[in-house]
């Protein structure tokens, strides 16, 4: 195995290293520090659309999920306005949907919950919008709730069929967007891809039918442990 | 409809980067793209039928049901209400017996709001059937629909005569008026196709590329980037193909600039772009041009054609071995951010028009992944006369920091509006008067994305150091009502032409909508306006500049009108829990004739 070019970069004052071509994002976790991030998950292209792993490169804000590190780059994270930047996005989510958690088959497994748990979100400072949004469950196998939905676009990266044809699509533009399901390739979904479709959603948008409370509430991910524990521990006063 | 839409199919080899020319070409065909349709050209691109949809449903001119034999669509920009827009959708609901989003029920006439359509000099203005009709009046809506009901074709519904130059030729057989009152060394009519081309065959790409350098010249389409060193960038990446994109997609309301280059200098711009395509190695030129200017088509394929006829563009241009260039035209269908370069790239390979993450920059991975140019108009324009005169000759127009001229679009309340080519480094004052703008309240300089400026800072320089612009001015004059009026049309605007990507720019938009309309209302408080001036910064963290420029109209007229907020909040309160009980059963209380229950009288 070739090794790769390691480059150098400070990551909130801290001197790391990073393989030439990596992300900022993976970078940091490699060297032990947790930048938040939410539309992203490892092995599917990074899109940077939630915008929460915002960091300042140089003092001028990138998404880290996208943005390779460049020898010597400074990056910010840890940072009070940034903090409370990634703060307002995820009360921004929970006003622009309709999130209730504890009736939630997700909850304990969902990502914008425990993010909303360790940036300790008590009241969003925005209104609650209370949009009309339908659940289809006309699919055999896939529940699609779009109450709960927040557009980060996982499914659709990440969920081809064996052509490379998209079973899952964005419909519309600006506050209107919604994920939509191919009417004829959702049909033969198996249940390998239904599954799939539940585990990259990072909320629970998508449900898989006839099955549920696997785990029970209580001992799921992050009701033992805080999101970003896998990369970093939580400071006591965090 | 199975044979046309296969003959649209076959027309572009079922190629799926070609999805918007399949789209635009069925709806012309059928009138709307129909469910069969979708699956059809689904199977036959070998995507699925979400993937088409995700195209289809992005664009607001694409229709996915019927919508009307004559659709007509009334550009709803603070122009065209300054000049009269209610009462012209009032006539055309009327005549037409519909509301605006409706179709009339003999499926005759669609009627539809839609953003900004590049005719601010000529309001109010619509589309019907991508036929332009300008300075409409209740009266001559009534003429127009009556004329329709009675049958008659919508080319024949333009008044005769009243376009001036191109306008009134034979391929585009238009009212619309060029409006061209100041001209400068880009709009000058004396311009020789094929004298640039002839003179760079003589020099290096890198000459040429020396040579835009040399002039200093940014970027016309609003970020300003230096057009030498993008050519340079590009030129240096790896690639076999690149690409020349040229952005005439002109959405910023209250520009249309590009509209009068691409109708009386088309020349002048296919030059341009083949200049470029020298000076990075690139054969190959899209114009992305946005569906509004459909009614130019013809003339542009027609100028093309005889382009090529002329050995302008095409193999061996100048005779010159190796020189090759070709373009051709690519149509939006309905988005304002398909102007940001990566959307234009994204809509122009057949997609939603949703910006790119940066990096990587187009001059690296652009169209098809290829290193690409994309640059505006009148960039492209300059740059030919940039070649013909030398740079040093560029650098004598204009300030030191911005050199040469720049071709504004003026429109509202003034005298003359329409196209002045100054140079660099006049002041707003300059324009105020030029235009024969006599009670300016205020001036939005560079769109709704720039600034809203009040007459305290009218001697503020048009340049990229102090106000830079794309170009558009709106004049608002003193009998407008600054919040309602413009800055929520604005805000509006923007939460239509959002792509819906990014967090805040689909979500925070909406709030602050939100909140200005309630201080419109009269319900806000203090709190409101400290609010918006503390979440605004989150915008900036948007992927692209349209969500981070989005809540500029608000943000800028706090700080530039406060005094219209603070006139229009509560002053018994300083803040508010956003829910009133007492408020909210009243009327309840009143029908069963009971006191609601307050703390005072719970005991009672
Ligand atoms: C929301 C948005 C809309 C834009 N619209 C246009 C446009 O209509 N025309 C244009 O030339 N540039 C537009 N731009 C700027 C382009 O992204 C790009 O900078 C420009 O086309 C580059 O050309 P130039 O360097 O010649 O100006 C827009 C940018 C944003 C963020
Ligand atoms: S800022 Fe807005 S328009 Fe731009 S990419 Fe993000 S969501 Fe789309």
């Amino acid at each position: 195995m070739t090794m790769n070019k390691i480059i150098h970069f400070k990551l909130d004052g801290v001197d790391c290293q990073a393989e030439k071509g990596q992300y900022i994002l993976d970078a940091a976790a490699a060297n032990g520090i947790w930048i938040p991030s939410l539309c992203n998950m490892k092995g599917i292209k990074p899109h940077g659309s939630c915008r929460i792993c915002t960091v300042k490169v140089n003092g001028r804000p990138m998404t880290a999920c996208t943005t390779p590190v460049v020898e010597g780059m400074v990056v910010e994270s840890n940072t009070e306005e940034l903090n409370d930047q990634r703060k307002q996005i995820l009360e921004m989510l929970f006003v622009e949907g309709n999130h209730f958690c504890p009736a939630c088959e997700r909850s304990g497994n969902c990502e914008l919950q425990a993010l909303v748990y360790r940036f300790r979100v008590a009241v969003p400072r925005f209104a609650f919008q209370f949009p009309v949004r339908n659940l289809d469950a006309s699919n055999p196998r896939l529940i699609k709730d779009h109450n709960r939905c927040i557009l980060c676009k996982r499914c659709i990266r990440g969920i081809k069929d064996k052509e490379g044809r998209n079973l899952f699509a964005f419909r519309r533009r600006g506050h209107k967007v919604e994920i939509s399901l191919d009417p004829e390739l959702a049909g033969s979904l198996t249940d390998e891809q239904a599954q799939k479709a539940m585990d990259i959603c990072p909320v629970g948008a998508l449900i898989r039918k006839e099955k549920g409370f696997d785990v029970p509430i209580g001992k799921r991910t992050y009701d033992k442990k805080p999101i970003g524990s896998e990369v970093e521990q939580p400071t006591v006063n965090e | 409809m199975k044979a046309s839409v296969q003959k649209v199919l076959d027309r572009y080899k079922s190629d799926p980067t070609r999805l918007m020319d399949i789209l635009i070409d069925t709806q012309s065909e059928v009138g709307y793209v129909p469910d069969a349709a979708v699956a059809q050209i689904a199977r036959s691109l070998g995507i699925s039928r979400v993937d088409v949809e995700q195209t289809l449903s992005f664009y607001h001119f694409f229709n996915r049901k019927p919508a009307g034999e004559f659709q007509v669509y009334l550009n709803n920009s603070v122009v065209a209400e300054m000049y009269g827009r209610r009462k012209v959708t009032e006539a055309f609901e009327e005549a037409a017996g519909c509301r605006f989003g409706q179709v009339s029920d003999d499926g005759l006439i669609g009627l539809y709001d839609t953003s900004c359509i590049g005719m601010n000099d000529q309001e109010p203005a619509a589309l019907i059937n991508n036929v332009v009709f300008t300075r409409l009046t209740p009266f001559r809506v009534r003429e127009i629909i009556r004329d329709i009901k009675a049958g008659k074709k919508v080319e024949d519904l333009v008044v005769e005569g009243a376009g001036d130059g191109e306008n009134a030729g034979k391929l585009v057989r238009s009212m619309v008026q060029n409006n061209i009152r100041k001209i400068g060394p880009v709009l000058d009519p004396e311009y020789i196709p094929g004298e640039a081309l002839k003179k760079i065959t003589r020099l290096t790409p890198e000459q040429v590329i020396q040579e835009i350098k040399l002039s200093n010249i940014r970027g016309r389409g609003g970020a300003g980037f230096p057009t030498g060193l993008k050519w340079e960038f590009c030129r240096k990446a790896q690639g076999i193909q690149k690409y020349i994109l040229c952005n005439a997609d002109e959405g910023e309301p209250g520009t249309f600039k590009d509209r009068v280059i691409l109708t009386e200098l088309p020349r002048l711009l296919f030059e341009g772009m083949a200049v470029a395509g020298y000076a990075v190695g690139a054969t190959e030129g899209i114009l992305y041009v946005r569906y509004e200017y459909r009614y130019l088509q013809r003339h542009l394929e027609n100028v093309l054609a005889e382009t090529r006829k002329k050995k302008l563009l095409g193999k061996k241009i100048m005779g010159k071995e190796g020189f090759d260039f070709d373009i051709r035209i690519q149509f939006g269908a309905g988005a304002y951010i398909c102007g940001e370069e990566s959307a234009l790239i994204e809509s122009a390979e057949g997609k939603r028009g949703e910006p790119r993450d940066r990096p990587p920059f187009p001059v690296e991975s652009g169209y098809l992944g290829c290193p690409t140019v994309v640059n505006n108009v009148e960039t492209l324009c300059s740059a030919v006369k940039i070649i013909l005169n030398g740079g040093e000759w560029y650098k004598s127009f204009g300030t030191k920091d911005s050199t040469g001229t720049k071709v504004l679009s003026v429109s509202g309340d003034c005298k003359y509006p329409g196209i002045y080519e100054v140079e660099w480094g006049f002041s707003v004052n300059d324009i105020l008067d030029m235009t024969g703008a006599d009670e300016p309240q205020a001036v939005q300089v560079g769109g709704p994305s720039g600034t809203l400026i009040g007459p305290d800072e009218f001697d503020r320089i048009l340049c990229y150091s102090d106000l830079a612009t794309g170009g558009s001015l709106i004049i608002i004059g003193k009998q407008r009502d600054l919040l309602k009026d413009v800055v929520m049309n604005f805000t509006d605007f923007f939460v239509e032409e959002s792509c819906g990507s990014c967090v805040p720019c689909r979500s925070m938009t909406v709030l602050f909508r939100q909140k200005l309309q309630k201080i419109l209302d009269g319900h806000g408080v203090k709190q409101d306006i400290e609010d918006m001036i503390a979440w605004g910064p989150t915008m900036k963290i948007n992927r692209c500049g349209l969500g981070q420029t989005a809540v500029n109209p608000i943000l800028s007229s706090i700080k530039n009108f406060r005094h219209l907020y603070e006139d229009r909040i509560r002053k018994d309160r300083s803040f508010d829990g956003g829910f009133d009980l007492q408020a909210a059963v009243a009327e309840s209380c009143w029908a069963v004739h009971r006191k609601p229950l307050t703390e005072e009288n719970d005991h009672e």
